[in-house]
C-alpha cells in the first residue's frame, strides 16, 4: 500500500514538473497515433462510403471481411508489419524498422478496417434518407460519396474517435515494429510495459494518468461539437 | 450505378414563348406493370399525355400514384412496359431534363444557401439562375445562412422546390409537395407553381388535396388500385366524372 500511495505521488511530479522524457514519450505517441488515425480516415471514410452505397457483386464478403478486421489482433499486425519491413522482408530496403514510419504503418492497419466499417454502417443510414433525392438529381458516385461524407462530417468524429482510442492505446504491434527505443520509438504504452516490468511504477502510472486524461478530454471535446451540430440540425 | 454525366446545356425554359411545345412531350406509357413481392402495384397502365400546364394525379391511398411518378422519373424500374418521353426512352438525358420534390424534404444538413450550390455545381446549364434569384423566389434569401434543416416545414418544402428548379427542368415531379403545410403556405406554393407552369415547366403532381387540384391542374389522371380509371380535361373530371370510384373520391366518400 505504501508503495502504491508513493507510485501516485512520484508520477504527479512527475507529470507536474513536465518532465522532458515524460514529454517525449506523450509527444511522440501523440503524434504518431494522429498521423496514422487522420491517413485512416483518408483511407476508410472513402471505402467505407462506397461498400455503404455501391451494389457490386461480393460486397457482403467485403463487409463480413471488413467487420472481421475489426478485431485484428494487435501483435498478428505487428509481426506481419515486421516480416515485411525486416532486411529480409520485400519492403526490407525501406530500412524503416524500429522506426515511428513503422509505427504508423502498423497502426494504420489496425485502424483502417475500424473506420471503414464504422463509416459503412453511418453513411448507409444516410444514403437511405438522400438516396432518391440524389437519383433524381442524376448525381454521379464520384458527387454521391464526398457529399455523405460531408453530410456526416459530425457522426464519423465519433468514427476517428474510435480509430484514435485504439491507435493511442494499442501496445503490441507497435512494439513489435518500433522495439521501444529510448528517445526514439518510446510510446505511452510501450514504456508502460517496460517500466512496469523494470518496478518503476511512478513513471507507468504517470503515463497511465496521461493516457486516461488524454482519452476523458477527447471523448468531451468529440461530445461537445457534436452536441452543437445537433443544434445546427447538421447531426 | 449511375453514370457519371454532367447535365446538358438545356434552353432557357423561361424565355421560351408559352405556346412552344415542351421539348420532353409528348409522355407515353404503354402496358406499365409493376409489383413488389408479387403483389401487383401498377398493372397494364397506359397513357399518353400532351397537355402543357399542371396534370395532377388523383386517387385513394394505395392507388399508386406515388408508384407512377417514381416510375415516370425514373427512380423506379418497371416490371414491363414501356415509358417514352418524346420518343426517347428513359434515359439519363432524358432524366436530367426532369426533377422531383419529395412529400417530405430532403435537405443537406447544410445551410440553405449550400443546398442551392450543390445542385447548382452539378448542372450547369446556361439558363442557371444565380443562388440569390433562386432564393429571393422562394423568398429564402434572408434565411440563406442558416442550417436548412431548422426551417420550418413550410420554408423547407420551399426550399426543396427552390432546389429542384435550380437545375432547369422540363418536367417538374410533384409527390404531395404541401400535404403537411399549412394553408397560407399551400396557398403561396400553389401561386409559385402557377407562374412556373406559366413559364412552360410542365408540372405532374400527385395531390389528395381535391380543392388544390381544382384550383390548379388542367387535366386529370385518376388511379384505382395501380390502374388509370380516367384521365380527362380537369374542369370534365371534376363536374361530371365517369367512374363510380371518381365519384365516390370526388364526393369525399370511402374509396377502397
Amino acid at each position: 500500500m505504501q508503495e502504491f500511495s508513493s507510485s501516485f505521488g512520484l508520477a504527479f511530479n512527475l507529470l507536474i514538473s513536465f518532465d522532458a522524457d515524460l514529454l517525449e514519450i506523450i509527444g511522440l505517441s501523440l503524434r504518431v497515433s494522429l498521423i496514422a488515425v487522420v491517413i485512416a480516415a483518408i483511407i476508410g471514410f472513402p471505402l467505407g462510403a462506397s461498400i455503404a452505397v455501391m451494389r457490386f457483386p461480393g460486397r457482403q464478403v467485403v463487409d463480413i471481411l471488413l467487420n472481421a478486421l475489426m478485431g485484428l489482433p494487435p501483435v498478428v499486425v505487428g509481426l506481419l508489419v515486421y516480416m515485411m519491413i525486416s532486411r529480409a522482408g520485400p519492403l526490407g530496403w525501406l530500412n524503416i524498422l524500429y522506426s515511428p514510419t513503422a509505427m504508423i504503418i502498423a497502426q494504420i492497419i489496425l485502424i483502417v478496417p475500424i473506420v471503414a466499417a464504422l463509416t459503412r454502417q453511418l453513411i448507409e443510414d444516410l444514403h437511405r434518407e438522400y438516396d432518391e433525392q440524389f437519383r433524381s438529381l442524376c448525381l454521379p458516385m464520384s458527387r454521391v460519396i464526398p457529399a455523405l461524407i460531408w453530410d456526416a462530417r459530425y457522426s464519423l468524429l465519433t468514427v476517428v474517435l474510435a480509430g484514435f482510442g485504439r491507435a493511442i492505446a494499442e501496445v503490441g504491434a507497435v512494439i513489435i515494429v518500433g522495439g521501444n527505443i529510448n528517445h526514439l520509438t518510446r510510446m505511452m504504452t510501450t514504456s508502460i510495459a517496460l517500466e512496469t516490468s523494470k518496478g518503476n511504477l511512478a513513471l507507468a502510472l504517470a503515463l497511465g494518468l496521461v493516457l486516461l486524461l488524454l482519452s476523458l478530454s477527447i471523448n468531451a471535446a468529440v461530445y461537445a461539437l457534436r452536441a452543437s451540430a445537433k443544434h445546427l440540425a447538421y447531426a | 450505378m449511375q453514370q457519371s454525366m454532367r447535365c446538358e446545356p438545356a434552353p432557357n425554359i423561361l424565355l421560351m414563348p408559352e405556346t412552344n411545345q415542351n421539348s420532353q412531350l409528348p409522355l407515353k406509357v404503354s402496358e406499365l406493370c409493376f409489383s413488389v413481392a408479387q403483389k401487383q402495384l401498377v398493372s397494364d397502365f397506359n397513357l399518353e399525355l400532351n397537355t402543357q400546364g399542371l396534370t395532377a394525379i388523383m386517387g385513394p391511398n394505395g392507388a399508386g400514384k406515388s408508384l407512377l411518378l417514381r416510375l415516370l422519373h425514373g427512380l423506379l424500374q418497371a416490371d414491363s412496359g414501356g415509358i417514352e418521353w418524346n420518343r426517347q426512352s428513359l434515359d439519363i438525358k432524358t432524366r436530367q431534363a426532369q426533377a422531383m420534390v419529395f412529400q417530405k424534404p430532403v435537405l443537406l444538413r447544410r445551410s440553405v444557401a449550400a443546398n442551392i450550390d450543390f445542385v447548382l455545381q452539378h448542372c450547369q446549364t446556361t439558363s442557371r439562375k444565380s443562388r440569390r434569384e433562386i432564393l429571393e423566389e422562394a423568398g429564402l434569401y434572408e434565411q440563406h445562412e442558416q442550417p436548412a434543416r431548422l426551417l420550418s416545414g413550410g420554408e423547407q418544402q420551399r426550399l426543396a422546390l427552390a432546389r429542384a428548379l435550380a437545375t432547369a427542368p422540363k418536367i417538374l415531379f410533384l409527390d404531395e409537395p404541401t400535404a403537411s403545410i399549412d394553408p397560407s403556405t399551400t396557398r403561396q406554393i400553389e401561386h409559385w407553381l402557377e407562374r412556373i407552369r406559366e413559364s412552360g415547366v410542365k408540372l405532374i403532381m400527385v395531390t389528395h388535396d381535391i380543392g388544390q387540384a381544382r384550383r390548379l391542374a388542367s387535366d386529370v389522371v385518376f388511379m384505382h388500385r395501380g390502374r388509370l380509371l380516367e384521365h380527362t380535361n380537369a374542369k370534365v373530371f371534376f363536374d361530371t366524372p365517369k367512374s363510380s370510384q371518381a365519384q365516390a373520391y370526388l364526393s369525399g366518400e370511402l374509396v377502397v
